[in-house]
């Protein structure tokens, strides 16, 4: 009894260090989304390319998941995914993009450099569509269910290691809900 | 010299902890400023996370402090005021986190803590309190009193 009291503390503590030390190795900024399970706000925004027509919500309602893929054409971390972005378009993976804070022109010329990985492509120039469904920075990629709702919010660049290990399984399994 | 230096104490006293808000984003309205100001001390910035939207200088930070006073302007309460932005990016952008089940660890862990360690310093005070003459049995009586009327020189370090 004593000699468990004495180790008891000990264990408590180590527990502890345990769960701090896995902690930082968490990245801070991936919070989930405040929508998780839950369709996105209704909003429209002006179209991206010249005579196109722009993003709203109702694009995500189309019968199969979809991601939607925020950015600007000044965020590094948007140069790093991009490519990636590109691979699953041609793979047949539906992506949205919302253009963050910025000219549509800037957003347009970005997309006529570097290639067009969008279905449907929006320009949100002042942030507040963005900030409607809770958009901290970019990049951040949010994956939608075949009922339009938010079931993952991926902060920062989509990797290739993020989509095999995360995003991809993901997307398979919505695919096979109802 | 002197009055130099209640110069200095002077604006030391006056200089209040600089805010991120800018002039152009304060409302005209001095009671709805003051509201608006509150608020935006007690939500968290999602970019810098140790900051209040008041404190950062990030840009989305003074988005959200605009639409907080354009919330206010549009007659909101305080709540529904916050209730927008908590609705938007979680219940992590309060600074004060709200008492739910799934923060009752945050709000009653360190008195937990604090109680076990009551616990544990009491059981072993109590360990420790000095052993009663009473508990020793004959054969322990019979040695204690022979070392006691032992000669002080017997003993080996010669100590007196």
């Amino acid at each position: 009894m004593k000699r468990l009291l004495f180790i008891l503390p000990v264990v408590g503590f180590l527990i502890l260090l345990g769960v701090f030390f896995v902690g930082l190795g968490r990245d801070p900024r991936a919070l989930p989304s405040a929508f998780i399970g839950k369709p996105l706000p209704a909003f429209t925004t002006a179209p991206l390319r010249p005579g196109d027509q722009g993003l709203s919500n109702t694009d995500f309602q189309r019968g199969e998941p979809v991601l939607l893929n925020v950015f600007a054409s000044w965020c590094g971390p948007c140069r790093v995914e991009h490519p990636v972005l590109m691979r699953l378009r041609q793979e047949g993976v539906a992506i949205h993009g919302l253009d963050w804070k910025e000219d549509a022109a800037a957003g347009a010329q970005w997309l006529a450099e570097r290639g067009d990985p969008y279905i449907r492509a929006g320009n949100d120039q002042t942030g507040r569509t963005g900030i409607e469904f809770g958009v901290a920075g970019v990049p951040e990629t949010f994956v939608i269910d075949k009922q339009g709702r938010v079931r993952y919010r991926h902060v920062g660049a989509l990797t290739p290691d993020d989509w095999e290990r995360k995003v991809g399984p993901l997307m398979e399994q919505l695919r096979k809900e109802p | 010299m002197r009055r130099l230096i209640s110069l200095a104490v002077a604006f030391a006293l006056l200089a209040g902890p600089a805010g991120a808000v800018n002039p152009d984003e304060q409302l005209a309205d001095p009671a709805l400023e003051a509201r608006a100001h509150k608020l935006s001390k007690e939500l968290r910035c999602v970019v810098c996370q140790n900051q209040s939207i008041d404190d950062s200088d990030a840009t989305l930070a003074r988005d959200l402090r605009i639409i907080l006073r354009e919330r206010i302007s549009a007659g909101d309460t305080d709540k529904q005021a916050m209730d927008f932005i908590v609705a938007r990016y979680g219940s992590f952008v309060q600074l004060e986190p709200p008492m739910r089940l799934d923060t009752l660890a945050l709000w009653f862990g360190p008195l937990a803590v604090l109680a076990l360690g009551a616990l544990g310093a009491a059981v072993y005070m109590r360990g420790r309190s000095p052993a009663r003459a009473g508990d020793l049995t004959p054969e322990e009586e019979a040695e204690l009193a022979a070392m006691l009327n032992a000669d002080d020189t017997t003993r080996p370090d010669g100590a007196r």
